[in-house]
This record gives structure tokens, C-alpha cells and sequence, in this order.
């Protein structure tokens, strides 16, 4: 070793759970930085999502185009916040999958914090989604009809939606392991997400089918921030339509009081 | 003359799998005083990489007492961890960045601050002669570079005791020669170093001290001329007998020699 290396058993300075999950969430930013085209890529993927439905099934749905956009954006950005779950997996699995995971434990850091710092840049990469698909609503005729306020609660309830999301995907990740684990998963993702009233008016559902997409949580967090959006009621089927703003609440909070039990759970426990 | 520090102590380890036939581990012993190199030896699924995640606090063992650094793992693991390193069997680094950016990582993550962190970063590259590769994407290095890189990252901490789990597996002979003099230089410095190998020709290079394991068991242990002297028959008339001998030897018999 040079002269300049610190002598053995040197011990640096302390270190609090925030800087840490900090550090970790930093790492993100800098995956951002060494692959800008993948970032671009999840960026446009939800508003290509967006086009194509408005593009290719609002008039038939919504009797016009603009009109379905103004319907369907907010089900699009409660449908990417359940996407996102697919990044969190996917990361958690390929990091225990490569040791990097048993590289955090065995440091001296506080076990929460590679989780929260998961937690913190996963949230960051949804406002950013959150902002780019809004942006791409506006270009397209989309508004705020209801003010800011009701606007930014309908964002602080998408956000909550991702928020109970990651702590599933948290939880599947590390039990997956390695990423070619999740590909079930993964594929179950799509028939959740559209068996929801993301893209249709239940009540243009067969009555059992639209009930079981009102169910669905992404359906509640989708009409709440419908209604929040708009300022108008929408109309269901079901209690949990009519009630979808404390259904929404509640399912996630059962769904974050559930996983993140079991991913900090299964975290600890890894490799036991 | 004073006792040499104890560093890695476990004893009577056992651990076993839910769902497993036998223990992984059975009552293993291990000590490892500061500055020497023990090798553990074993074949696959002999409890190796078992034993160092207990002792790295990756493990819970059912059993046993377990001292690393002069902590207990189970009661001060945090302060365990402030004082080991480890290189596992496989690169434990992110891919996607740079070495360099591994480094700064891990070295902020262990309490330093950005400026810090950068200094230090570039004091290990240099150190491991890793400069020129630094700024290159970890996924672009060769098995050699990754590994060394690897070993530059477990240093962060400027461990007492290091952790090595088959560290040239798939590294070139010459990336394994210089890998071999920079653990004998870190244990010339006084760190403990327990390093699991298949390579026996490693161990003979590398070890002052070795365990051999089998299904769990210590077979044998004491220093690498010990373990020859006790088998060093007139079966190897011709030429003296190497480590892998005296393995080959006792791993059929399965003998408990206890020569230190």
C-alpha cells in the first residue's frame, strides 16, 4: 500500500440512515447518467402508451379522440405508477443476483437503508414519469379542469400507488433472487393492470367483470385522480367506485402494512 | 514476547438449512490469528462459503460462538462489519458504473464525505494498480480486473480481517500471481486473512494455516508443513509431497488430524 493509504482498522466517519439510503438512491441517478437512451425509453414508453390507445380506440370508445385523452391520462399515469413495480423487482433481483447485495450487508450501515434508498429513487423516477406523461396529456388537450390544488393531491395519490408498489416489488424481488425469476411476474403484470377501469367505463363491462375491475386498486387510485383531476363524480358499479378515494387509501395502506413487512422480512432473512 | 491477536475465532459453528438432508456446518472450529492467511479447503458443498457468510454477518449459525475482530457477530455485528472486508465468490459491484464511481459509492456509503470519498477511491485505484481502468465500465473489464477491482472495493474499510472466497476463479495465472502478492502483502500488514480455494496449489502458495473441510466437518488442520509432515510417507519418495497429497490423502480417509 502507498504511504497515503490509511492504516489498518482506520474507521471513517458516522453515518446516519438518511445519508445512507441517500447514497443508495444516488446510485440511480448516476445508472441515469451512464444510460441516458434507457431512461428516454421508460419515459416514452408510457406516453406511446397514451397515443396508442387514445390514438387507435378513442373514437371508438369515447365517440372522439380528445375526449378519451381527457378519460384515459389519468388511468395511464395510475397504470405506470403499477408498472413501475417491474423496475424495483427487477433491480433488487439483479443486484442479489450479482453479491452487490451482500456487499451492502456486510458493510456497517443500517440495514434499512437499501431498502429506503430503493425506495427514495424509485419515487424520484416516478415524478419525473409523472411529469413527462403529464406534459405529453397537455400537449394533447389534456387540463387541470378542477385547479392546482385537487391536481397536485391527484399526483400525491398516484404517488402513494407506487409507494404500496414498491414495497410488493421490494418483496418479490428479493425473493425472486435473480431477474429470469420474475419473468412470471412480470408477465401477470399486464392482464392486472388492464383488467381495471384504466381504460374502459365498467359500466360497459359485463356486471361481474366490471365489478372485479372496480376492485382492483389501480382502478380507485384511477377514479379518485379522475375526480380529482376534473372536479366531477364518477360514476360505478360498485362501493369501491363510489368510494374510491378511501378505497384507494385503504387498500394501500394494507397493501405497504403487508410488503413492507415482508420485504424488510425477507431482506434480513437472506440467504438464511 | 506478546501473544499474537486472535482476529477470527469461531467455534463449534453448526448450521443447517431448512429443508437440507445434513448441516451445512457441523461444530466447525476455526482461529485465524492477524497476519496470517488460512486456507479453507473443501470440495463443492463442503461448508465453505457457509462458514465465511456466518462469519461475514451474512448468516445466522444455528450454534457457536463467534468472535471476529474481537466482536461477537451475534451481539455487535455492526462493529463486525466496520472491521472486515470481503471478496466474494463472485464481483459484488455495479456494473453499470465505473470502478471508480464503485468506489466512491461504497467509500461514502462508509461514512466518508464526497471529497473524501474521491480521494479515497483514487488512493485504492492507484494502490491496486487500477488507475489506467478506473473510469472504465465495470462490464467491460476482464475477469482479472474485476476481480482486482473487487478486492480494491473490500479494502474501503482498511479491514482487519479479510474475507476471500475463491478469488481466482477464472482469473488468468497471471492476474492469480498478483492477486497472491497483494493478500500476502495485506497480511505482512497484520490483517487476518481466511480465504476459501479449490486451487490447492493456491493455498500451498498462499496459506500459513489450513482447514479442511468435508460434509460439514473439520477433517484437518494445522499449517500447510504440518499437514505434510503428518502424511509425508515414504509414499512420495521421489519428490516432497505437495498440498494436494496430503488433501487427496485425507479426504479419503477422512482422518481428524489436530496438529496445531
Amino acid at each position: 500500500m502507498s504511504a497515503t493509504t490509511p492504516p489498518i482498522g482506520t474507521t471513517f466517519g458516522s453515518t446516519s440512515l438518511f445519508r445512507e439510503a441517500l447514497v443508495i438512491a444516488g446510485r440511480t441517478l448516476l445508472h441515469w447518467r451512464a444510460q441516458p437512451g434507457l431512461i428516454a425509453v421508460n419515459l416514452l414508453f408510457p406516453v406511446m402508451i397514451l397515443l396508442m390507445m387514445g390514438g387507435l380506440f378513442g373514437g371508438a370508445v369515447a365517440g372522439s379522440t380528445g375526449d378519451y385523452f381527457v378519460y384515459v391520462l389519468p388511468g395511464v399515469l395510475a397504470l405506470n405508477m403499477m408498472f413501475g413495480i417491474e423496475a424495483t423487482m427487477t433491480a433488487l433481483a439483479s443486484d442479489a443476483n450479482k453479491t452487490v447485495t451482500d456487499r451492502f450487508r456486510s458493510l456497517p450501515i443500517s440495514g434499512g437503508a437499501v431498502l429506503l434508498g430503493r425506495v427514495l429513487a424509485d419515487l424520484l423516477t416516478s415524478v419525473v414519469e409523472l411529469v413527462a406523461l403529464s406534459c405529453a396529456g397537455f400537449l394533447l388537450g389534456w387540463r387541470w379542469e378542477n385547479g392546482i390544488l385537487p391536481a397536485l393531491a391527484a399526483y400525491a395519490l398516484l404517488l402513494t400507488l407506487r409507494f404500496s408498489m414498491l414495497w410488493l416489488g421490494v418483496f418479490i424481488g428479493i425473493r425472486a433472487g435473480k431477474p429470469e425469476a420474475l419473468m412470471g411476474v412480470q408477465i401477470l403484470v399486464w392482464p392486472i393492470g388492464f383488467l381495471s377501469t384504466v381504460f374502459i367505463d365498467p359500466r360497459t363491462m359485463p356486471t361481474f367483470l366490471g365489478w372485479i375491475a372496480e376492485l382492483n386498486p389501480i382502478s380507485a387510485v384511477a377514479t379518485s385522480a379522475r375526480e380529482l383531476f376534473s372536479g366531477r363524480q364518477i360514476e360505478g358499479v360498485s362501493w369501491a367506485a363510489t368510494h374510491a378515494l378511501p378505497y384507494a387509501l385503504i387498500s394501500q395502506a394494507v397493501l405497504v402494512a403487508v410488503f413492507a413487512a415482508l420485504g424488510v422480512r425477507a431482506y434480513r432473512r437472506l440467504g438464511q | 514476547m506478546a501473544e499474537p491477536e486472535v482476529l477470527i475465532e469461531a467455534r463449534g459453528v453448526r448450521k443447517h438449512f431448512r429443508g437440507a438432508e445434513a448441516p451445512a456446518l457441523d461444530g466447525v472450529d476455526i482461529i485465524v490469528e492477524a497476519g496470517r492467511i488460512c486456507a479453507l479447503l473443501g470440495t463443492n458443498g463442503a461448508g465453505k462459503t457457509t462458514m465465511i457468510r456466518i462469519l461475514t454477518t451474512l448468516l445466522t449459525p444455528d450454534e457457536g460462538q463467534v468472535k471476529v475482530a474481537g466482536y461477537d457477530i451475534a451481539t455487535h455485528p455492526g462493529q463486525v462489519r466496520a472491521s472486515i472486508g470481503l471478496v466474494g465468490q463472485y464481483a459484488a459491484l455495479d456494473e453499470i458504473l465505473t470502478g471508480r464511481q464503485n468506489l466512491e459509492l461504497f467509500s461514502k456509503l462508509a461514512g466518508m464525505r464526497r471529497a473524501e470519498a474521491r480521494r479515497h477511491a483514487a488512493r485504492l485505484l492507484e494502490t491496486a494498480g487500477l488507475g489506467e481502468v478506473g473510469d472504465r465500465v465495470v462490464s467491460k473489464l476482464s475477469g482479472g480486473l474485476r476481480r482486482r477491482m473487487d478486492l480494491a472495493t473490500s479494502l474501503i474499510t482498511t479491514p482487519r480481517v479479510l474475507f476471500v472466497d475463491e478469488p481466482t476463479t477464472g482469473v488468468d495465472p497471471h492476474a492469480r500471481r498478483d492477486l497472491w502478492a497483494r493478500l500476502r502483502e495485506m497480511a505482512d500488514q497484520g490483517v487476518a486473512i481466511l480465504l476459501t480455494t479449490q486451487y490447492l496449489e493456491e493455498a500451498d502458495a498462499l496459506a500459513d494455516d489450513v482447514v479442511i473441510l468435508k460434509a460439514g466437518s473439520v477433517i484437518a488442520r494445522g499449517t500447510t508443513a504440518d499437514l505434510k509432515q503428518l502424511v509425508g510417507e515414504p509414499k512420495w519418495e521421489l519428490r516432497e509431497p505437495t498440498l494436494e497429497d496430503v488433501y487427496l490423502h485425507l479426504h479419503a480417509t477422512s482422518e481428524e488430524v489436530i496438529s496445531r
